[in-house]
């Protein structure tokens, strides 16, 4: 066997393609059935779109890799389940282009953070975080409070999250710039509309301008709804779920 | 030595296609920085315009300039033995290796004090640790790794292959793009433009424009294969080609993404949620895999034979460690992500892979140490073997520490802690940036035709230095990680959850101050490196060149120190 080695050794293509195939294998088994298991393609009752705002604080989430330090992800361990709440579904992130996981703990997980604090609190936090929580190392991000929301992308985004899979009615495409103004603003034109295609979406002015969205305001309001989609009063652990 | 004839003609059309694609380059710049409506963008694209102008001027001027504009090497190069090879792309390449890791250590150690004492995030944007963090990570990775790799990779396949590196222009282009990568890369993030996936965070346009720098690696590696002079294929190439083709396909495969517009920094990445997930850390491990572990084994199954004289301990070893490595890395991926959403069957095979794993990591372990049978005493001499054959040492304690943290119930602890930071950082201080200093310390003085370093008493504090601030490093953070995991978990006596969040940051306090101190040393150790690698290429002596070993000096000029045999 060690002898006719020394063919490989001798003629690189075949190195190359001996590797290709090597290290093909791993990954093919690993992934490629994620995509049709019924237990990690399951949809869950509750689970929708991202409302424009939610997204655009998700995009804001990403773009200060709050990630690196905060997991969304609970593990079904007794301890980490009485901390934050029922253990993550896969279906819970089946909209998560990509997904935040995360990997570190430096903060609290953030899967169920929302409605555990009040707006006021988390302007409070981000702003300077150890205000309101004196042991925090978390860096202050005062900018967010001040930088208005860059809203000329969100049509393009809500496209691209429907390319890849994400179902953005053209309703919601062609609403997408409003709705960020009814989202902070209850008494805009249509608010009730809005209701209808984000249902559970959290409907006022995060920051307390109802007129201005600002980044703290879409960051506050993906923090907010984050793990309040699913009704784990009514999940039933073997399913089916999706009706 | 094989002496490569080229015509008149084929320079010709090399430096034409060169140009070519230099004006197509500074085109595409133009279009970019005009059409787009992000200033990061915008930014980008007139980087990138200003390379390829530069890249484009250097060619045409090379072609049709005058004679001080041809490349000085020519003459340098002829009067060697080792003529025929072209190093002067090496020389450029341990140059940014060196200037890389010590900007990625430095930004690393602000981090730690980051973590240590968080006013010193100053709450600006560009300073804020979750910006800065992927500025380390890339540049420690990507930047500092990654130029070692093609730097010493260009070096080794020419050497074992007795032929010169493929292509004219390709080589430098590899270099210098794979400089641009990095520079878009980092000012990306801190401009606030990532994918969100650690290690990947590199958005589509950055992407594209690395795996078009990677393609052109791979044809120049393999071609200059095909130039050569053995018979069989020197088992570092083995593991050079696999960690370029491999993360080609990782590359390739966990970053596909739709931008939002063709002139937009921003994308959506085409997976979702678990299927991410596990597609993530399938690239991510092996990041560790096969960037991390497979290149810079080829580094060592080429520098340390070389620096003890010694034959690889065992051929059959080889063969061994390198088909179950590449074959069981790839599955270790899921141990990331124990008892989350991912399935079970995926997690226990991924835990079952690791475990696996340990073999062939300490199968390799042995065949770099081993290499110094007959010449132990080389360990106490020579400390560019001695940090060699440390970052061997602790390559093997990290890949025992990894198959333990991948056994589920433990990783129920660890995970999310700062053991993970710990574990990684012993194989990325200890392994990988000390196979590296050695792969440095062994080529500067060879690349510049010198006799020796300038110091070795430097090379003495350096890996003192290094050591001690690994160790500092990975001993703070067990006690943090383990902390932090029993904390987590602890119950008092009425059945309630013992310890809010809040106090178990408080508790990191001092383990995060000793890192940071542990991180300073490794630092400090790196700028001394920076000094002594400076002061060799400049030819200057510090007056220890007689204790240094034989073969510390260039190839051409030992004969000259000792007499004929």
């Amino acid at each position: 066997m060690f002898n006719r080695h020394a063919i490989v050794e001798k003629h690189s293509m075949l190195l190359l393609v001996g590797i290709l195939i090597v290290v093909a294998i791993g990954g093919l088994v690993e992934i490629a059935p994620l995509f049709w298991l019924e237990s990690t393609i399951e949809k869950v009752q509750g689970m929708r779109p991202y409302s424009p705002l939610e997204l655009a604080g998700r995009d804001i989430y990403v773009r200060e890799g709050c990630y690196l330090c905060h997991s969304q992800m609970i593990r079904s361990l007794r301890d980490e389940v009485e901390r934050y709440g029922h253990y993550s579904l896969a279906a819970e992130s089946m909209y998560d282009h990509p997904f935040q996981w995360g990997s570190k703990r430096t903060g609290p997980d953030l899967a169920r953070v929302g409605g555990k604090y009040s707006d006021d609190w988390h302007v409070a936090h981000l702003i300077n975080p150890r205000s309101v929580v004196p042991e925090s190392i978390m860096p202050g991000y005062p900018f967010l409070a001040s930088a208005p929301l860059d809203t000329s992308t969100i049509v393009d985004k809500l496209k691209a999250q429907r390319m890849v899979g994400v179902p953005y009615t053209d309703d919601m495409i062609a609403n997408a710039v409003a709705d960020i103004a009814r989202q902070i603003n209850p008494d805009f034109k249509g608010g009730a509309d809005f209701l209808k295609r984000y249902p559970k979406a959290q409907q006022r002015s995060f920051s307390g301008d109802p007129n201005e969205a600002k980044e703290i305001d879409a960051l506050i309001a993906y923090l907010q709804m984050l793990g309040t989609l699913v009704d784990f009063a009514k999940y039933d652990e073997s399913g089916p779920n999706l009706r | 030595m094989p002496v490569i004839n080229r015509s008149e003609e084929a320079v010709a059309a090399s430096d034409g296609f060169a140009a070519l694609g230099g004006l197509a380059a500074l085109a595409l710049g133009a279009v970019m920085a005009v059409q787009t409506a992000d200033p990061v963008m915008r930014f980008h694209a007139i980087l990138f315009l200003v390379a390829a102008a530069l890249a484009t001027g250097t060619i045409v001027l090379h072609a049709f300039g005058p004679d001080w504009a041809a490349p000085a090497s020519v003459s340098l190069v002829l009067q060697t033995p080792s003529g025929v090879y072209s190093d002067g792309v090496i020389r450029a390449g341990l140059i940014a290796t060196v200037f890389w890791g010590v900007a990625g250590f430095l930004i690393g150690d602000i981090l730690a004090w980051q973590l240590a004492y968080p006013a010193l995030n100053l709450d600006l944007p560009w300073t804020n640790f979750g910006r800065l963090r992927p500025v380390h990570t890339s540049a420690v990775v990507f930047a500092f790794g990654g130029n070692a790799l093609i730097m010493t990779s260009f070096y080794v396949v020419q050497r074992t292959c007795r032929a010169r590196l493929a292509g004219n222009w390709a080589p430098w282009f590899v270099f210098w793009g794979y400089q641009l990568f990095l520079v878009m890369a980092a000012t990306g993030y801190l401009l606030g433009v990532t994918q969100g996936k650690e290690y990947a965070e590199p958005e589509w346009y950055v992407d594209i424009w690395l795996t078009i720098v990677w393609v052109v690696y791979l044809l120049v590696f393999l071609g200059t294969i095909w130039r050569r002079q053995e018979p069989h294929i020197y088992v570092a190439n083995w593991f050079y080609l696999a960690f370029i083709v491999t993360v080609a396909m990782l590359h390739i495969v966990n970053n596909i993404a739709v931008p939002i517009q063709w002139t937009s920094t921003k994308s959506y990445q085409i997976y979702s949620g678990v299927q991410d997930a596990m597609t993530q850390w399938w690239y991510g491990h092996n990041a560790v895999g096969f960037f991390l572990t497979a290149g810079f084994l080829a580094m060592m199954y080429y520098f340390i034979p070389k620096r003890v004289e010694r034959p690889v301990y065992s051929y059959r070893l080889s063969i061994v460690h390198f088909w179950s490595l590449i074959f069981l890395y790839i599955w270790a991926g899921p141990h990331h992500l124990h008892y989350t959403a991912l399935p079970d069957w995926a997690q226990t095979l991924g835990m079952t892979f690791s475990i696996m794993l340990w073999m062939p990591s300490w199968g390799g372990m042995i065949n770099g140490l081993m290499t110094l049978s007959g010449a132990w005493d080389k360990l106490r001499t020579d400390p560019v073997v001695r940090l060699m054959v440390v970052s061997v040492a602790f390559y093997g304690m990290s890949t025992f520490e990894g198959p333990v943290m991948s056994i589920k119930a433990v990783n129920s602890l660890s995970h999310y802690t700062d053991w993970t930071i710990g574990h990684v950082h012993s194989g990325a201080l200890g392994w990988v940036g000390m196979v590296s200093f050695g792969a440095i310390y062994c080529l500067t003085p060879w690349l510049w035709h010198r006799r020796g370093l300038y110091s070795m008493w430097l090379v003495e504090w350096h890996f003192w230095l290094a050591t001690i601030g690994i160790l500092l490093y990975i001993t703070s953070m067990w006690v943090a990680g383990i902390t932090q995991g029993l904390m987590w978990r602890a119950y008092d006596a009425l059945g309630f959850l013992q310890y809010s969040f809040a106090e178990t940051v408080d508790a990191m306090h001092w383990p995060y101050v000793i890192r940071a101190v542990g991180g300073l040393l490794f630092l400090l150790g790196g700028l001394i490196m920076v000094y002594n690698v400076w002061r060799t290429i400049l030819g200057h002596q510090c007056g220890d060149l007689a204790e240094q070993p034989r073969v510390a000096a260039a190839p051409e000029l030992r004969g000259a120190l000792v007499p004929a045999e």
